[in-house]
């Protein structure tokens, strides 16, 4: 009988209790604070050597990276802003030649400017589907020719129950979450026969800085009657990068408290 | 890196076999003259193609390029006319 060290040794190798060490990198969008921390720490966890992507929040970012090294994860901090078209190929090449190929791609990046439809500006719309959906399909574009070619690859967006049903004030946000969601299923039937897997989290109101200040009746309309946390949504992502998903492409996973049940 | 800028037909012909039977061809019966058309290769696999020879070749493929591609011949005069 093997013991579960030489299992894990003959997997690849192991650093950590239980953690087994992968070939390849997870990339984490706007992972300085929030959902995208959480989503860093638990794919660290599972042995990922991660690029956290942030826009301005540097040094939240470098709390982060510092928190997983801490733990014995490989982490590095990149800068970038995914709205800008550029951004797909410096921050998959960074990140490729800092911690080899990126095998897990989550797009987790976002960015809101609410208001009623007749009020929203053409610039409150462009800014939030750029960056909410166009920068998605860019980042995964580039990600997916290493993936095809390692016949695996796992790429996850993190969308949003306001993709799935109707938020007064949020129609750009809605409309890229939404979009988020068929971009998904699309993706993941083109590379399905390539073990690339595509998923979706569609997270209800989860407690960050993006929903701070919104308590009261939004709560008491959730059926589990509180916000969920960013580790929830975390722990989801986990299992879609998991080997434990690799039959599971297409979907969009909610992690709502029963919102949209 | 591109590293085959001398890469006779032969060479492309056989990269090109090696591919397709990385994406599930059999290699038997795989020859110059095989129709993809009559193969069980599809869409994505002219895809992976494109960018295989992308890579390994440093040329660039275009769509169009694809479009007109119809055997296992067409892809390699098209490696070696671009290398030429």
């Amino acid at each position: 009988m093997a013991t579960e060290v030489e299992e894990a040794v003959r997997e690849g190798g192991t650093e950590e209790a239980g953690a087994r060490s992968r070939v390849g990198c997870a990339l984490v969008t706007g992972a300085s604070r929030g959902i995208g921390a959480a989503i860093a720490a638990e794919l660290a966890a599972a042995g990922w050597p991660v690029a956290v992507n942030y826009r301005a929040d540097r040094e939240g970012a470098e709390g982060i990276v510092a928190g997983l090294e801490s733990e014995g994860a490989r982490a590095l901090a990149i800068q970038a802003d995914v709205s800008e078209a550029e951004t797909a190929e410096r921050l998959l090449g960074t990140a490729e030649d800092e911690l080899g190929p990126v095998m897990v791609l989550v797009n987790n990046a976002g960015v809101t400017a609410d208001g009623l439809s007749m009020r929203l500006r053409d610039e409150d719309w462009d800014r939030v589907l750029e960056t909410n959906l166009s920068a998605a399909f860019r980042l995964t574009r580039r990600a997916l020719r290493p993936m095809m070619k390692a016949r695996f690859g796992r790429v996850i967006n993190v969308s949003s129950v306001v993709g799935l049903r109707a938020n007064a004030g949020q129609a750009n946000y809605a409309a890229a979450k939404a979009g988020l969601i068929a971009f998904t299923r699309t993706v993941a039937v083109e590379v399905a026969r390539r073990g690339v897997t595509v998923n979706a989290v569609a997270p209800g109101f989860i407690e960050t800085e993006l929903t701070a200040g919104i308590e009261g009746p939004i709560v008491e309309a959730i059926p589990a009657r509180r916000p969920g946390t960013p580790r929830e949504v975390a722990a989801c992502v986990g299992f879609l990068a998991s080997d434990a998903a690799s039959y599971v492409t297409g979907t969009t996973l909610t992690v709502d408290g029963g919102m949209t049940a | 890196m591109p590293e085959t800028k001398g890469a006779t037909k032969e060479q492309i012909e056989e990269r090109v076999i090696e591919a397709l039977v990385e994406f599930g061809e059999e290699r038997d019966g795989l020859k110059g003259s095989s129709k993809f058309a009559d193969l069980d290769v599809d869409s994505l696999d002219l895809v992976e193609l494109a960018q295989i020879i992308e890579d390994e070749y440093g040329i660039e493929v275009q769509d169009t390029d694809l479009d007109k591609i119809e055997t296992i011949d067409d892809v390699t005069a098209l490696v070696s006319q671009r290398l030429a």
